[in-house]
Protein backbone atom coordinates (compact mmCIF):
# COMPACT_ATOMS: atom_id res chain seq x y z
CA UNK A 1 0.00 0.00 0.00
CA UNK A 2 2.41 2.24 1.02
CA UNK A 3 4.64 1.28 -2.02
CA UNK A 4 1.63 2.60 -4.00
CA UNK A 5 1.12 6.15 -2.46
CA UNK A 6 4.94 6.44 -2.96
CA UNK A 7 4.65 5.96 -6.94
CA UNK A 8 1.46 8.18 -7.39
CA UNK A 9 3.90 10.53 -5.71
CA UNK A 10 7.08 10.00 -7.59
CA UNK A 11 5.00 9.81 -10.90
CA UNK A 12 3.55 13.13 -10.15
CA UNK A 13 5.97 15.23 -8.83
CA UNK A 14 7.78 14.14 -12.30
CA UNK A 15 4.83 14.86 -14.34
CA UNK A 16 5.12 18.49 -12.81
CA UNK A 17 8.25 18.95 -13.47
CA UNK A 18 7.82 17.60 -17.35
CA UNK A 19 5.14 20.62 -17.40
CA UNK A 20 7.82 23.24 -16.51
CA UNK A 21 9.94 21.70 -19.67
CA UNK A 22 7.03 21.82 -21.59
CA UNK A 23 6.21 24.74 -21.23
CA UNK A 24 9.04 26.13 -22.15
CA UNK A 25 8.78 24.44 -25.14
CA UNK A 26 6.10 25.47 -25.99
CA UNK A 27 6.70 29.07 -25.61
CA UNK A 28 9.47 28.76 -27.84
CA UNK A 29 7.39 26.84 -30.18
CA UNK A 30 4.59 29.27 -30.52
CA UNK A 31 7.09 32.40 -30.79
CA UNK A 32 8.77 30.78 -33.53
CA UNK A 33 5.53 29.83 -35.22
CA UNK A 34 3.97 33.41 -35.29
CA UNK A 35 7.43 34.66 -36.67
CA UNK A 36 7.78 32.56 -39.58
CA UNK A 37 5.73 35.21 -41.77
CA UNK A 38 8.24 38.23 -40.60
CA UNK A 39 11.30 36.01 -41.39
CA UNK A 40 10.17 34.98 -44.71
CA UNK A 41 9.05 38.63 -45.49
CA UNK A 42 12.91 40.46 -44.06
CA UNK A 43 15.60 37.50 -43.49
CA UNK A 44 18.24 38.57 -41.48
CA UNK A 45 17.19 42.42 -43.09
CA UNK A 46 15.27 42.37 -39.77
CA UNK A 47 17.96 42.55 -37.42
CA UNK A 48 20.19 44.91 -39.30
CA UNK A 49 17.61 47.34 -40.92
CA UNK A 50 16.19 50.30 -38.24
CA UNK A 51 13.60 51.24 -39.89
CA UNK A 52 10.17 50.41 -38.28
CA UNK A 53 7.65 51.52 -40.32
CA UNK A 54 3.60 49.98 -39.55
CA UNK A 55 2.07 51.94 -42.33
CA UNK A 56 4.64 50.78 -45.06
CA UNK A 57 4.90 47.20 -43.72
CA UNK A 58 8.29 47.92 -43.39
CA UNK A 59 9.40 45.90 -40.24
CA UNK A 60 13.73 46.42 -39.18
CA UNK A 61 14.50 45.03 -35.13
CA UNK A 62 17.73 47.36 -34.97
CA UNK A 63 16.54 50.54 -32.90
CA UNK A 64 14.67 48.29 -30.96
CA UNK A 65 17.85 45.76 -30.27
CA UNK A 66 20.41 48.63 -30.48
CA UNK A 67 17.94 50.30 -27.72
CA UNK A 68 18.45 46.75 -25.25
CA UNK A 69 21.47 46.84 -25.44
CA UNK A 70 22.29 50.33 -24.55
CA UNK A 71 19.86 50.88 -22.00
CA UNK A 72 20.93 47.69 -20.26
CA UNK A 73 24.92 48.66 -20.88
CA UNK A 74 24.36 52.22 -19.48
CA UNK A 75 21.94 50.15 -16.35
CA UNK A 76 25.19 48.35 -16.04
CA UNK A 77 27.60 50.68 -15.70
CA UNK A 78 25.77 52.43 -13.53
CA UNK A 79 24.82 49.63 -11.33
CA UNK A 80 27.91 47.23 -10.82
CA UNK A 81 30.57 49.70 -8.86
CA UNK A 82 27.91 50.63 -6.78
CA UNK A 83 26.36 47.05 -6.22
CA UNK A 84 30.04 45.61 -5.56
CA UNK A 85 30.56 48.87 -3.35
CA UNK A 86 27.28 47.70 -1.19
CA UNK A 87 28.05 44.00 -1.12
CA UNK A 88 31.66 44.93 0.13
CA UNK A 89 30.21 47.23 2.79
CA UNK A 90 27.58 44.34 3.91
CA UNK A 91 29.85 41.70 3.86
CA UNK A 92 33.38 42.43 5.11
CA UNK A 93 32.76 46.19 6.72
CA UNK A 94 29.35 46.95 8.02
CA UNK A 95 29.29 46.37 12.21
CA UNK A 96 26.84 43.18 13.01
CA UNK A 97 24.48 45.40 14.20
CA UNK A 98 24.30 47.46 10.50
CA UNK A 99 24.32 44.25 8.63
CA UNK A 100 21.05 42.37 9.32
CA UNK A 101 18.83 45.78 8.86
CA UNK A 102 20.85 47.22 5.72
CA UNK A 103 20.52 44.02 4.31
CA UNK A 104 16.92 43.51 4.90
CA UNK A 105 15.93 46.83 3.30
CA UNK A 106 18.13 45.60 0.15
CA UNK A 107 16.13 43.01 -0.32
CA UNK A 108 13.12 44.84 0.60
CA UNK A 109 13.64 47.00 -2.27
CA UNK A 110 14.80 44.33 -5.09
CA UNK A 111 11.01 43.29 -4.09
CA UNK A 112 9.75 45.96 -5.11
CA UNK A 113 7.65 45.88 -8.29
CA UNK A 114 9.37 47.52 -11.53
CA UNK A 115 5.92 49.06 -12.65
CA UNK A 116 6.53 51.55 -9.29
CA UNK A 117 10.21 52.13 -10.78
CA UNK A 118 8.91 53.21 -13.67
CA UNK A 119 6.25 55.22 -12.21
CA UNK A 120 8.60 56.81 -9.82
CA UNK A 121 11.34 57.44 -12.37
CA UNK A 122 8.46 59.10 -15.02
CA UNK A 123 7.71 61.68 -12.36
CA UNK A 124 10.99 62.19 -10.19
CA UNK A 125 13.74 61.58 -12.92
CA UNK A 126 12.44 63.12 -16.36
CA UNK A 127 12.25 66.57 -14.89
CA UNK A 128 15.75 66.35 -13.25
CA UNK A 129 17.36 64.62 -16.51
CA UNK A 130 15.40 67.45 -18.43
CA UNK A 131 16.43 70.07 -16.76
CA UNK A 132 20.40 68.77 -16.42
CA UNK A 133 20.80 67.74 -20.04
CA UNK A 134 18.16 69.19 -21.81
CA UNK A 135 15.92 67.35 -24.23
CA UNK A 136 12.20 66.81 -22.90
CA UNK A 137 13.65 63.81 -20.17
CA UNK A 138 12.21 60.74 -21.76
CA UNK A 139 15.21 58.83 -23.30
CA UNK A 140 17.84 56.35 -23.11
CA UNK A 141 19.91 58.27 -20.15
CA UNK A 142 16.68 58.35 -18.01
CA UNK A 143 16.24 54.15 -18.88
CA UNK A 144 19.51 54.00 -18.18
CA UNK A 145 19.54 55.42 -14.92
CA UNK A 146 15.94 53.45 -13.78
CA UNK A 147 17.21 50.08 -14.78
CA UNK A 148 20.13 51.30 -13.19
CA UNK A 149 18.38 51.57 -9.59
CA UNK A 150 16.30 48.93 -10.34
CA UNK A 151 18.73 46.19 -10.47
CA UNK A 152 21.05 47.32 -7.71
CA UNK A 153 19.28 46.01 -4.86
CA UNK A 154 19.44 42.91 -6.29
CA UNK A 155 22.45 42.68 -7.81
CA UNK A 156 24.29 43.82 -4.38
CA UNK A 157 22.31 41.22 -2.49
CA UNK A 158 23.69 38.33 -5.02
CA UNK A 159 26.55 39.62 -4.84
CA UNK A 160 26.89 39.62 -0.99
CA UNK A 161 25.94 36.36 -1.00
CA UNK A 162 28.58 35.33 -3.14
CA UNK A 163 31.03 37.00 -1.20
CA UNK A 164 29.58 35.43 1.98
CA UNK A 165 30.44 31.95 0.53
CA UNK A 166 34.24 33.05 1.28
CA UNK A 167 34.83 30.94 4.58
CA UNK A 168 36.02 33.09 7.77
CA UNK A 169 38.90 30.72 8.54
CA UNK A 170 40.66 31.75 4.51
CA UNK A 171 40.19 35.77 5.43
CA UNK A 172 41.75 34.63 8.92
CA UNK A 173 44.22 33.20 7.10
CA UNK A 174 45.04 36.15 5.55
CA UNK A 175 44.91 38.25 9.03
CA UNK A 176 47.12 36.39 10.65
CA UNK A 177 50.01 36.81 7.73
CA UNK A 178 49.32 40.61 8.89
CA UNK A 179 46.70 41.73 6.27
CA UNK A 180 44.99 44.74 6.66
CA UNK A 181 41.13 44.39 5.65
CA UNK A 182 41.61 45.65 2.11
CA UNK A 183 44.02 43.42 1.42
CA UNK A 184 41.76 40.25 2.51
CA UNK A 185 39.03 41.78 0.54
CA UNK A 186 41.35 42.77 -2.93
CA UNK A 187 43.36 39.06 -2.41
CA UNK A 188 40.77 36.48 -0.58
CA UNK A 189 37.17 37.61 -1.08
CA UNK A 190 36.73 38.69 -4.02
CA UNK A 191 39.19 36.11 -5.80
CA UNK A 192 37.39 33.19 -3.90
CA UNK A 193 34.08 34.55 -5.09
CA UNK A 194 34.77 36.07 -8.40
CA UNK A 195 32.84 33.19 -9.99
CA UNK A 196 29.92 33.99 -7.59
CA UNK A 197 30.13 37.73 -8.53
CA UNK A 198 30.05 37.49 -12.11
CA UNK A 199 27.30 35.03 -11.78
CA UNK A 200 25.20 37.37 -10.04
CA UNK A 201 25.85 40.58 -12.45
CA UNK A 202 24.94 38.60 -15.46
CA UNK A 203 22.16 37.67 -13.82
CA UNK A 204 21.40 41.35 -12.94
CA UNK A 205 21.76 41.72 -16.75
CA UNK A 206 19.58 39.38 -17.50
CA UNK A 207 16.97 41.36 -15.79
CA UNK A 208 17.65 44.54 -17.02
CA UNK A 209 17.47 43.48 -20.86
CA UNK A 210 14.17 42.16 -20.51
CA UNK A 211 12.56 44.69 -18.03
CA UNK A 212 9.66 46.42 -19.56
CA UNK A 213 7.58 48.46 -16.98
CA UNK A 214 9.98 50.22 -15.39
CA UNK A 215 11.52 51.73 -18.74
CA UNK A 216 8.31 51.54 -20.62
CA UNK A 217 7.15 54.81 -19.01
CA UNK A 218 10.70 56.57 -19.31
CA UNK A 219 11.80 55.06 -22.74
CA UNK A 220 9.58 57.15 -25.54
CA UNK A 221 9.12 54.28 -28.46
CA UNK A 222 10.93 55.98 -31.02
CA UNK A 223 12.82 53.69 -33.61
CA UNK A 224 15.65 55.68 -34.68
CA UNK A 225 19.13 54.59 -33.06
CA UNK A 226 20.94 58.01 -31.65
CA UNK A 227 24.33 58.59 -29.81
CA UNK A 228 22.56 61.34 -28.15
CA UNK A 229 21.48 59.64 -25.22
CA UNK A 230 18.74 62.11 -23.91
CA UNK A 231 16.66 61.46 -27.31
CA UNK A 232 13.64 59.05 -26.53
CA UNK A 233 14.07 55.78 -28.08
CA UNK A 234 12.96 52.01 -27.78
CA UNK A 235 13.93 48.67 -26.78
CA UNK A 236 12.83 44.98 -27.49
CA UNK A 237 9.92 45.19 -24.35
CA UNK A 238 9.35 48.86 -24.83
CA UNK A 239 8.60 48.11 -28.09
CA UNK A 240 6.13 45.06 -27.19
CA UNK A 241 4.45 46.59 -24.64
CA UNK A 242 3.36 49.61 -26.58
CA UNK A 243 2.54 48.39 -30.11
CA UNK A 244 1.15 44.84 -29.48
CA UNK A 245 -2.49 46.26 -29.12
CA UNK A 246 -1.67 48.21 -32.52
CA UNK A 247 -1.24 45.38 -34.37
CA UNK A 248 -3.38 45.35 -37.24
CA UNK A 249 -1.79 43.46 -40.32
CA UNK A 250 -0.22 40.27 -39.99
CA UNK A 251 3.16 40.79 -41.01
CA UNK A 252 3.33 43.43 -37.72
CA UNK A 253 1.85 41.24 -35.65
CA UNK A 254 4.51 38.23 -37.01
CA UNK A 255 7.39 41.24 -36.74
CA UNK A 256 6.56 41.31 -32.75
CA UNK A 257 6.86 38.00 -32.42
CA UNK A 258 9.91 37.98 -33.95
CA UNK A 259 11.12 40.48 -32.13
CA UNK A 260 10.24 38.55 -28.80
CA UNK A 261 11.94 35.53 -29.80
CA UNK A 262 15.00 37.53 -30.25
CA UNK A 263 14.24 39.01 -26.27
CA UNK A 264 13.82 35.20 -25.11
CA UNK A 265 16.50 33.65 -27.09
CA UNK A 266 18.96 36.79 -25.67
CA UNK A 267 17.70 36.24 -21.90
CA UNK A 268 17.88 32.46 -22.27
CA UNK A 269 21.83 32.56 -23.30
CA UNK A 270 22.02 35.51 -20.44
CA UNK A 271 20.98 33.56 -18.03
CA UNK A 272 22.10 30.23 -18.97
CA UNK A 273 25.68 31.38 -18.87
CA UNK A 274 25.13 32.69 -15.45
CA UNK A 275 23.46 29.46 -14.51
CA UNK A 276 25.51 26.65 -15.79
CA UNK A 277 29.04 28.35 -15.82
CA UNK A 278 29.76 30.93 -12.94
CA UNK A 279 26.74 30.10 -10.25
CA UNK A 280 28.07 26.38 -10.30
CA UNK A 281 28.64 24.77 -6.84
CA UNK A 282 31.85 25.45 -5.74
CA UNK A 283 33.35 23.24 -3.25
CA UNK A 284 34.06 24.19 -0.27
CA UNK A 285 37.43 24.50 1.90
CA UNK B 1 45.42 27.23 42.29
CA UNK B 2 46.90 26.28 39.27
CA UNK B 3 50.79 24.60 39.53
CA UNK B 4 53.00 26.73 36.82
CA UNK B 5 56.17 24.91 36.52
CA UNK B 6 59.57 26.92 35.71
CA UNK B 7 60.82 27.43 32.57
CA UNK B 8 64.45 27.21 32.47
CA UNK B 9 64.85 28.56 28.83
CA UNK B 10 63.83 32.20 27.65
CA UNK B 11 60.32 33.64 27.10
CA UNK B 12 58.88 34.20 24.26
CA UNK B 13 56.21 35.52 26.05
CA UNK B 14 54.57 35.93 29.40
CA UNK B 15 50.91 35.75 29.84
CA UNK B 16 49.88 37.72 33.05
CA UNK B 17 46.35 37.21 34.33
CA UNK B 18 44.53 37.14 31.15
CA UNK B 19 40.72 37.29 31.26
CA UNK B 20 39.08 36.87 28.09
CA UNK B 21 35.36 37.61 27.32
CA UNK B 22 33.53 37.10 23.98
CA UNK B 23 31.18 39.29 23.29
CA UNK B 24 28.06 37.38 23.26
CA UNK B 25 28.76 36.26 26.50
CA UNK B 26 28.55 37.23 30.26
CA UNK B 27 30.98 34.86 32.14
CA UNK B 28 34.42 35.16 30.36
CA UNK B 29 35.70 32.38 28.80
CA UNK B 30 39.17 32.61 30.08
CA UNK B 31 39.75 33.28 33.61
CA UNK B 32 43.01 34.57 34.52
CA UNK B 33 45.46 32.54 33.24
CA UNK B 34 49.13 32.70 33.77
CA UNK B 35 52.08 31.11 32.06
CA UNK B 36 55.34 31.35 29.85
CA UNK B 37 55.96 30.08 26.85
CA UNK B 38 59.20 29.31 26.65
CA UNK B 39 61.63 30.04 23.15
CA UNK B 40 62.39 27.84 20.94
CA UNK B 41 60.26 25.25 22.73
CA UNK B 42 56.75 23.55 21.98
CA UNK B 43 54.25 24.44 24.16
CA UNK B 44 51.03 22.05 23.90
CA UNK B 45 47.77 22.97 25.31
CA UNK B 46 44.89 20.07 26.14
CA UNK B 47 41.72 20.18 27.40
CA UNK B 48 38.09 19.04 26.75
CA UNK B 49 36.13 20.38 24.38
CA UNK B 50 35.34 23.90 25.11
CA UNK B 51 37.70 24.49 27.95
CA UNK B 52 39.14 27.48 25.99
CA UNK B 53 43.09 26.58 24.44
CA UNK B 54 41.55 28.15 21.15
CA UNK B 55 40.68 31.13 22.28
CA UNK B 56 43.87 31.21 24.39
CA UNK B 57 45.82 30.71 21.27
CA UNK B 58 43.79 33.10 19.25
CA UNK B 59 44.26 35.83 21.87
CA UNK B 60 48.10 35.77 21.36
CA UNK B 61 47.65 37.04 17.87
CA UNK B 62 44.97 38.86 18.68
CA UNK B 63 42.54 37.16 16.02
CA UNK B 64 39.32 37.82 17.94
CA UNK B 65 40.15 41.38 17.39
CA UNK B 66 37.92 40.58 13.87
CA UNK B 67 34.88 40.10 15.70
CA UNK B 68 33.73 43.80 17.69
CA UNK B 69 32.66 43.24 20.97
CA UNK B 70 35.84 40.65 22.60
CA UNK B 71 37.31 41.62 25.88
CA UNK B 72 40.90 40.93 26.90
CA UNK B 73 41.97 42.02 30.59
CA UNK B 74 45.53 41.22 31.97
CA UNK B 75 48.29 41.29 30.21
CA UNK B 76 50.65 38.91 27.25
CA UNK B 77 54.59 40.43 27.38
CA UNK B 78 56.10 39.84 24.23
CA UNK B 79 59.41 41.79 23.59
CA UNK B 80 59.11 43.77 26.76
CA UNK B 81 55.45 45.24 26.00
CA UNK B 82 51.88 44.42 26.12
CA UNK B 83 50.58 43.24 23.01
CA UNK B 84 46.87 43.53 24.48
CA UNK B 85 47.42 47.39 24.57
CA UNK B 86 44.79 49.26 22.51
CA UNK B 87 47.91 50.95 20.66
CA UNK B 88 49.64 47.66 19.54
CA UNK B 89 50.01 47.41 15.98
CA UNK B 90 48.01 44.49 15.18
CA UNK B 91 49.64 43.92 11.59
CA UNK B 92 53.11 43.96 13.08
CA UNK B 93 52.03 41.65 15.70
CA UNK B 94 50.95 39.23 13.48
CA UNK B 95 53.64 39.02 11.41
CA UNK B 96 55.86 38.05 13.67
CA UNK B 97 53.31 35.82 15.70
CA UNK B 98 52.09 33.49 12.79
CA UNK B 99 49.41 31.29 13.02
CA UNK B 100 48.17 27.59 11.25
CA UNK B 101 44.49 26.26 11.50
CA UNK B 102 42.41 23.55 11.88
CA UNK B 103 42.09 23.15 8.36
CA UNK B 104 44.19 23.56 5.32
CA UNK B 105 43.71 27.46 3.50
CA UNK B 106 45.18 27.25 0.40
CA UNK B 107 44.43 31.05 -0.85
CA UNK B 108 42.82 30.60 -4.04
CA UNK B 109 46.21 31.33 -6.21
CA UNK B 110 49.51 29.39 -7.34
CA UNK B 111 51.58 27.91 -5.05
CA UNK B 112 54.08 30.73 -5.58
CA UNK B 113 51.76 33.11 -4.64
CA UNK B 114 50.59 31.57 -1.71
CA UNK B 115 53.73 31.55 0.15
CA UNK B 116 54.74 34.88 -1.34
CA UNK B 117 51.61 36.47 -0.14
CA UNK B 118 52.76 37.70 3.45
CA UNK B 119 55.98 38.63 1.82
CA UNK B 120 54.04 40.88 -0.97
CA UNK B 121 52.13 42.29 2.43
CA UNK B 122 55.11 42.98 3.28
CA UNK B 123 56.20 45.29 -0.20
CA UNK B 124 58.95 42.59 -0.69
CA UNK B 125 58.54 43.04 -4.78
CA UNK B 126 61.72 41.89 -5.99
CA UNK B 127 61.17 38.66 -7.81
CA UNK B 128 64.63 37.04 -7.01
CA UNK B 129 64.09 37.32 -3.46
CA UNK B 130 60.95 36.52 -3.69
CA UNK B 131 61.98 33.78 -4.90
CA UNK B 132 64.82 32.82 -2.73
CA UNK B 133 62.54 33.24 -0.11
CA UNK B 134 59.65 31.17 -1.07
CA UNK B 135 61.67 28.21 -1.82
CA UNK B 136 63.44 28.45 2.17
CA UNK B 137 59.97 28.48 3.38
CA UNK B 138 58.88 25.76 1.27
CA UNK B 139 62.03 23.62 2.11
CA UNK B 140 61.37 24.44 5.78
CA UNK B 141 58.42 23.20 5.58
CA UNK B 142 59.56 20.11 3.66
CA UNK B 143 57.38 20.54 0.47
CA UNK B 144 59.73 21.92 -2.01
CA UNK B 145 60.78 18.77 -3.80
CA UNK B 146 56.77 18.15 -3.98
CA UNK B 147 56.20 21.23 -5.48
CA UNK B 148 59.37 22.90 -7.30
CA UNK B 149 58.44 21.84 -10.63
CA UNK B 150 54.47 22.77 -10.26
CA UNK B 151 54.88 26.67 -8.51
CA UNK B 152 52.74 28.26 -10.75
CA UNK B 153 49.65 25.56 -10.36
CA UNK B 154 46.80 26.58 -8.04
CA UNK B 155 47.47 25.57 -4.82
CA UNK B 156 44.13 24.04 -4.25
CA UNK B 157 45.20 20.73 -6.02
CA UNK B 158 48.01 19.82 -3.47
CA UNK B 159 46.42 17.55 -1.19
CA UNK B 160 45.56 18.06 2.41
CA UNK B 161 48.82 17.40 3.83
CA UNK B 162 50.54 19.11 1.22
CA UNK B 163 47.93 21.49 1.96
CA UNK B 164 48.64 22.51 5.40
CA UNK B 165 52.58 21.99 4.68
CA UNK B 166 51.92 24.84 2.45
CA UNK B 167 50.40 27.18 5.08
CA UNK B 168 53.10 26.30 7.61
CA UNK B 169 55.63 27.19 4.42
CA UNK B 170 53.44 30.69 4.04
CA UNK B 171 53.61 31.41 7.47
CA UNK B 172 57.28 30.97 8.10
CA UNK B 173 58.01 32.78 4.85
CA UNK B 174 57.45 35.96 6.87
CA UNK B 175 59.91 35.11 9.52
CA UNK B 176 57.88 34.90 12.44
CA UNK B 177 59.14 34.45 16.40
CA UNK B 178 56.14 32.44 17.38
CA UNK B 179 54.14 30.30 15.54
CA UNK B 180 50.46 29.29 17.15
CA UNK B 181 48.89 26.17 15.74
CA UNK B 182 44.90 25.17 16.69
CA UNK B 183 44.67 21.25 15.48
CA UNK B 184 46.76 21.65 12.71
CA UNK B 185 46.28 18.13 12.08
CA UNK B 186 42.57 17.54 12.77
CA UNK B 187 41.44 17.41 9.09
CA UNK B 188 44.62 15.33 8.22
CA UNK B 189 44.83 11.36 7.51
CA UNK B 190 47.73 9.78 9.85
CA UNK B 191 50.39 9.53 7.75
CA UNK B 192 50.06 13.18 6.99
CA UNK B 193 49.49 14.10 10.66
CA UNK B 194 52.82 12.09 11.21
CA UNK B 195 54.41 14.81 8.52
CA UNK B 196 52.85 17.49 10.14
CA UNK B 197 54.51 16.18 13.98
CA UNK B 198 57.96 15.77 12.32
CA UNK B 199 57.93 19.30 11.24
CA UNK B 200 56.53 20.98 14.23
CA UNK B 201 59.59 19.34 16.14
CA UNK B 202 62.18 20.93 13.54
CA UNK B 203 60.61 24.24 13.24
CA UNK B 204 61.33 24.77 16.94
CA UNK B 205 64.96 25.36 16.45
CA UNK B 206 63.96 28.92 14.94
CA UNK B 207 60.73 29.80 16.31
CA UNK B 208 58.95 28.98 19.85
CA UNK B 209 55.94 27.05 19.01
CA UNK B 210 52.43 26.91 20.86
CA UNK B 211 50.47 24.00 19.61
CA UNK B 212 46.53 23.18 20.37
CA UNK B 213 45.22 19.76 20.37
CA UNK B 214 42.35 17.24 21.42
CA UNK B 215 44.65 14.02 21.06
CA UNK B 216 47.13 14.31 24.16
CA UNK B 217 49.15 11.39 22.48
CA UNK B 218 50.24 13.95 19.68
CA UNK B 219 50.89 16.42 22.45
CA UNK B 220 53.09 13.74 24.41
CA UNK B 221 55.01 13.58 20.80
CA UNK B 222 55.65 16.94 19.71
CA UNK B 223 55.63 19.17 23.06
CA UNK B 224 58.30 20.07 25.76
CA UNK B 225 56.14 21.94 28.11
CA UNK B 226 51.95 20.69 28.13
CA UNK B 227 49.45 23.28 29.48
CA UNK B 228 46.43 21.47 30.79
CA UNK B 229 42.93 23.66 30.63
CA UNK B 230 39.72 22.91 31.98
CA UNK B 231 36.50 25.32 31.80
CA UNK B 232 38.68 28.14 30.72
CA UNK B 233 41.28 28.37 33.54
CA UNK B 234 44.65 26.59 32.97
CA UNK B 235 45.24 23.98 35.89
CA UNK B 236 48.67 22.71 35.29
CA UNK B 237 51.39 23.71 33.10
CA UNK B 238 54.61 21.14 33.07
CA UNK B 239 57.73 19.66 31.22
CA UNK B 240 55.69 17.00 29.11
CA UNK B 241 57.58 14.16 30.05
CA UNK B 242 56.69 15.05 34.03
CA UNK B 243 52.71 16.25 33.40
CA UNK B 244 52.16 12.93 31.87
CA UNK B 245 53.81 10.88 34.53
CA UNK B 246 53.02 12.40 37.45
CA UNK B 247 50.73 15.65 36.71
CA UNK B 248 50.92 17.35 40.53
CA UNK B 249 47.19 18.03 39.97
CA UNK B 250 44.38 15.57 40.47
CA UNK B 251 42.36 17.14 37.64
CA UNK B 252 45.07 16.74 35.08
CA UNK B 253 45.59 13.08 36.46
CA UNK B 254 42.10 12.42 35.68
CA UNK B 255 42.06 13.96 32.36
CA UNK B 256 45.13 12.25 31.04
CA UNK B 257 43.88 8.73 32.41
CA UNK B 258 40.89 9.44 30.66
CA UNK B 259 38.39 9.25 33.33
CA UNK B 260 36.45 12.26 31.79
CA UNK B 261 37.05 14.31 28.53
Amino acid sequence: MTKIIDNIFANSTRLIAITVLFITAWIFTVLFQESLLSMQTFGLDFVTESKWAPNLEKFGAFAAIMGSVISTFLAMVLAVPVAIGVAIFLSEIAHERLKAPVGVSIELLAAIPSVIYGMWGLFYFVPIIRDIFGGIGIGMLTAGIVLAIMILPFMAAVTRDAMNTTPDILKESAYALGGTKWDVIRDIVIPYSKAGIIGALILALGRAIGETMAVTFVMGNVHKVSWDLTQPATSIPVTLANEFTEADTDLYFSSLFELALILLVISFTIISIAKFYFLRRKRSV
Amino acid sequence: MATICNVSEEKALEIKKLQFTYASADEPSLKEISMPIAKNSVTALIGPSGCGKSTLLRSINRMHDLYPGNKYEGEIIYNGRNILDAKEDLINLRINIGMIFQKPTAFPMSIMDNVAYGLKLQGIKNKTELKDRVEKALTDAAIWKEVKDRLKHDANGLSGGQQQRLCIARAIAVEPEILLFDEPTSALDPISTQGIEELVTELKEKVSIVIVTHNMQQAARVSDYTGFMYLGELIELGKTEELFVTPAEKLTEEYITGKFG
